[in-house]
């Protein structure tokens, strides 16, 4: 919590924590190769987002048509297993594999989770699929998915250039 | 062996992507997100003096491993245990594909609007470069996409997290509802 504080004060940490939710970091200085453990977990996810046919246009379709309980129940159980597991891990106070505090950051309110979030649901809609959605339909060969994903990499870009004049 | 080679249902595809959320929590403090990968990369490679893109990225490169062990999911399941047989989908949703032209659905996803040669077409650069360009802008705008608020942001019961997926969701009522028929019919 102290180091945490001191970095709260700094407008670095301001900056990061509106604007993007991995604001969470580990104190401790680990070579390049721990982040490997990362690409395993992405791996299990993208096996879980084809397998599960997530990453299919078809199901988002039928999500949006109501067609389908399959979607929501993928999310509404996601969120039911991570609501569990945050409570269990502020309950018992568990700590990271290297004995650090489990950080959580609340998020502000402001107008952008609004008219950023409609914006982001016609994308959504359209493309049949969120970035790691994106990530996974490329890696199962549709590689015209590139294009949606470099064009999601200019909307990031544009939206940052715009950010002060953007109502939030 | 046969589920492994049939679609995952709901009940055994979302409990594993809960519990995403607490493993990367435990393995090294991080947040589930996913978007958050794309400013990154903007970051890391066109900064262009940009406020937004002035950070220290590399402390977050742990989210570009991520996202490419996604990728490489995806790949090691398509070609090791892919979903046999084609695409099930509800035959009011195929009813109305068929109506534009959409009948094939041997894949996950529908080669007719996404793939090289529909790039070429009107539908296929709106759905493909547009749609692209909204799911970045939003996201960031909204400070997190499906995993970073739908899934993090509620499981820590986080209102403006519910506010947003509420906002995604209402999005995306509109643009298959409302906005998608005239797209197909370019």
């Amino acid at each position: 919590m102290k180091i945490k504080d001191i970095n709260k004060e700094s407008g670095e940490f301001q900056q990061r924590a509106l604007d993007t939710v991995c604001v969470n970091e580990s104190h401790l200085n680990h070579p390049w190769w721990y982040n490997l453990k990362y690409v395993f977990v992405g791996i299990l996810f993208g096996i879980v987002f084809v397998k599960a046919e997530i990453i299919s246009w078809f199901r988002i379709q039928e999500m949006f048509r109501l067609e389908s309980f399959h979607m929501y129940g993928i999310i509404g159980s996601a969120i039911a297993v991570g609501m569990l597991s945050i409570f269990l891990i502020k309950k018992f106070n568990v700590k990271t594999i290297y004995g650090e505090e489990v950080e959580f950051h609340p998020k502000t309110f402001n107008k952008g989770q609004i008219f950023g979030g409609l914006l982001f649901g016609l994308g959504w809609a359209m493309t049949g699929a969120c970035p790691g959605p994106l990530f996974a339909q490329i890696g199962t060969g549709t590689t015209v998915i590139i294009v949606s994903l470099l064009s999601a990499l200019a909307g990031t870009w544009v939206y940052g250039y715009f950010r002060d004049k953007l109502p939030h | 062996m046969n589920w492994i080679n049939q679609p995952w249902p709901w009940y055994v595809a979302g409990p594993l992507l809960g519990l995403i959320v607490p493993a990367l929590l435990l393995i090294g403090n991080k947040t589930f997100g996913i978007s958050s990968s794309l400013r990154h990369v903007c970051a890391a490679c066109f900064p262009a003096n940009v406020k937004f893109f002035k950070y220290n990225w590399k402390k977050e490169i742990w989210n570009l491993f991520f996202v490419a062990g996604v990728s490489i999911g995806a790949l090691l399941t398509i070609s090791f245990i892919p979903n046999a047989g084609i695409v099930n989908i509800h035959p009011e949703l195929a009813s109305d594909l068929t109506k534009y032209g959409i009948t094939d659905y041997s894949g996950l996803i529908p080669s007719q609007l996404f793939s090289w040669d529909a790039l070429l077409t009107a539908r296929g650069i709106i759905m493909i470069v547009i749609g692209g360009f909204l799911v970045g802008f939003g996201s960031r705008y909204a400070g997190g996409c499906t995993s970073g608020h739908a899934i993090s942001g509620i499981s820590n019961l986080q209102l403006p997290s519910l506010i947003a997926t509420c906002c995604f969701m209402i999005g995306g009522f509109i643009m298959t509802n409302a906005i998608l028929p005239f797209i197909l019919k370019l």
